[in-house]
């Protein structure tokens, strides 16, 4: 069995704290993973690549090719790390755009390590008052330690092997190999809402889409 | 007949980017009257409106709009793009349809669809969220109202009905043909091919890709439902040209309208999205070759139609774009004709719906009496007491 996740960055400058925390949060969990004997393959989706193209998304309603191969990544990963810098005491409309063009069902019951960067340890509650809601919102199963890194934790004193930041990320790391299975195996964590790909693979027979289509009290 | 080619409007009121002038709702509408005229000019089989009840469409009252199409028309085909099977009442779709087949002596059908604007479901007492429910419960309600008299009915989006007879019936006995529009909801393609209806994907401003996907579940199920062949299935596809006689010429004129258009304007570069979807702009040449490649993903089918209106292009424009779409007509019929594959039907007429249903029959009610009495008004007027 192998385990995939897909790690969803959306830091501006190259390189990125935003990135650089996304690389700790990958190799710690493909760690965590390999540590109970179950393969790993970690593919990340950098935003900044496709900002045009998710702008393009909200305007046309399709995504290209490339957006469309980070979009079924994500439909196809068994957990997602993403990881966003903090923009006006949220998430950044980078980072959002992204969740917003996924069909809803596509996150329902996956693991998602939440984190996000910012230059002040103030933001340090984005994770509470922002990721965490869009998550829930989105029925991802959402890992209990979120990483938040300020530029302070990256300062010499904080990180490391036993820095305040690496505790954090291990822990984090744990946490979401421990909801990606190997029981993840037996089904996911909630209901899963059927997506338009499992329609075409197995079409609702038309008897079906009759019966439902009148079940329900008059509406009229 | 072979297959057939047509264009299709949206009504939309937009003003022109070149010039900062916007047409008035009577001047849209009046071109609307004459573009469709000229597609007749110039040989075309079909011409269709679709209907919005917001602005800036003034592609309201269709009936009304085809019937006043058909009075001053003789061969096309009228058909809608789309009829909105979610918020207007099946049992009017059935009156007035209907209705418009006998004054045009069948040149209609109607390509049923849903419609995606939020607010105008409320606005005739629904909800869009029902979107897919309506369209299967109000199109099961419609085929009925065509095909039975007094038809008992009760279902879950509109009032009951008891011995209600829709008038007039289908001309000849046969129901207008009707195609399946959606560009993305699986749901109407299984719809389409429950029923052996047409199946019509947009195919404009979405990847070859996609319309491949939603087209071959059509011709699967249009086969797993016994009606033939999946390469017997109906399939229509909409296009969308801008066309001059220099390619260059036509990129540069078209440019402005694509860059600031409704749906897609502001978003992708025009060379992006000519990648990307089947939009086509260049010499008319190039428009024959990339209209052929359709095939190749959805294969062979039976209407084609281009969209030629929208964006704010003044009529003159248009109407210079149907002239060049005279002129190659004759080429993409052809050259269409020498691909189809043997056993591909034809797109479905009214005379070939007859034909098939073995000839016409008259399924009217004459004022035959009542089932409890056996009298009818007629008796009670010649008694003298009406």
């Amino acid at each position: 069995m192998t385990k995939k996740i897909v790690v969803v960055s959306a830091g501006l400058s190259v390189p990125s704290s935003t990135r650089l925390l996304a690389d700790m949060l990958a190799t710690a969990s493909a760690a965590a993973v390999e540590a109970r004997g179950i393969d790993v393959e970690v593919q990340h989706v950098e935003l900044r690549g496709l900002a045009h193209a998710l702008t393009d998304h909200l305007l046309t309603g399709f995504p290209t090719a490339e957006l469309k191969a980070a979009i079924d990544a994500v439909r196809h990963a068994d957990g997602v790390i993403a990881v966003t810098p903090v923009f006006s005491a949220s998430y950044s409309g980078l980072f959002k755009t992204f969740f917003d063009v996924l069909e809803p069902g596509v996150l329902d019951g996956k693991p998602v390590l939440a984190a996000a960067t910012a230059g002040t340890a103030r933001h340090s509650l984005v994770l509470e008052h922002a990721l965490r809601p869009l998550f829930a919102y989105l029925h991802a199963v959402v890992v209990p330690t979120g990483v938040f890194a300020a530029t302070d934790d990256f300062a010499a004193a904080g990180s490391g092997a036993d820095g305040d930041l690496h505790k954090r990320v291990e822990r984090a790391a744990a946490e979401f190999a421990t909801l990606l299975g190997p029981s993840a195996a037996a089904g996911p964590a909630t209901a899963q809402r059927r997506l338009v790909e499992d329609e075409f693979e197995h079409p609702t027979d038309f008897a079906e889409l009759l019966r439902r289509a009148s079940d329900g009290p008059p509406a009229y | 007949m072979g297959m057939q080619f047509g264009i299709f409007t949206v009504g939309d009121v937009t003003t022109d980017p070149t010039t900062g002038r916007t047409p008035t709702e009577h001047e849209r509408i009046k071109a609307t009257v004459a573009i469709a005229k000229k597609a007749e000019e110039i040989g075309l089989d079909v011409f269709a409106t679709g209907e919005h009840h917001n602005p800036p469409f003034i592609a309201s009252n269709p009936t009304a709009t085809l019937a006043y199409i058909g009075a001053q028309t003789e061969k096309i085909i009228l058909s809608t793009s789309t009829t909105l099977i979610t918020t207007t009442d099946p049992v009017l779709i059935a009156e007035d349809y209907a209705k418009i087949q006998h004054l045009l002596d069948g040149r209609v059908d109607l390509m049923m669809g849903r419609g995606n604007t939020g607010p105008v479901y409320p606005w005739f007492g629904k909800d869009i969220r029902q979107g897919i429910n309506l369209a299967i419960e109000n199109y099961a309600l419609l085929r009925q109202l065509w095909t039975e008299t007094n038809v008992d009915w009760k279902g879950r989006f509109r009032t009951p009905l008891q011995g209600y007879t829709s008038t007039p019936r289908p001309l000849d006995g046969v129901a207008p043909f009707v195609w399946h529009g959606s560009i993305r909801s699986p749901e109407i393609a299984e719809q389409a091919a429950y029923y052996g209806d047409g199946f019509f994907h947009n195919h404009i401003f979405w990847p070859a890709a996609h319309t491949e996907q939603m087209v071959r579940l059509y011709r699967e199920r249009f086969a797993h439902y016994g009606h033939g062949t999946a390469e017997q299935a109906i399939v229509g596809l909409g296009g969308q040209f801008f066309m001059r006689k220099n390619s260059q010429d036509a990129i540069n004129e078209f440019r402005p309208y694509f860059d600031n258009a409704p749906v897609y304007g502001h978003g992708p570069a025009l060379e992006d999205f000519m990648e990307a979807t089947p939009l086509t702009v260049g010499s008319p040449q190039q428009v024959i070759e990339r209209t052929l490649s359709f095939r190749e993903y959805v294969g062979d089918y039976q209407r084609q139609l281009f969209l030629v209106d929208h964006a704010g292009l003044p009529l003159k424009t248009v109407l210079e774009q149907l002239d060049l779409y005279g002129e190659i007509l004759p080429t993409l019929r052809a050259e269409f004709e020498k691909l189809r594959a043997p056993g591909v039907p034809d797109a479905p007429t009214h005379a070939s719906l007859v034909a098939k249903a073995g000839g016409a029959t008259d399924t009217a009610i004459y004022g035959a009496g009542d089932d409890a009495t056996g009298t009818s008004d007629r008796d009670t007027v010649l008694q003298g007491e009406l």
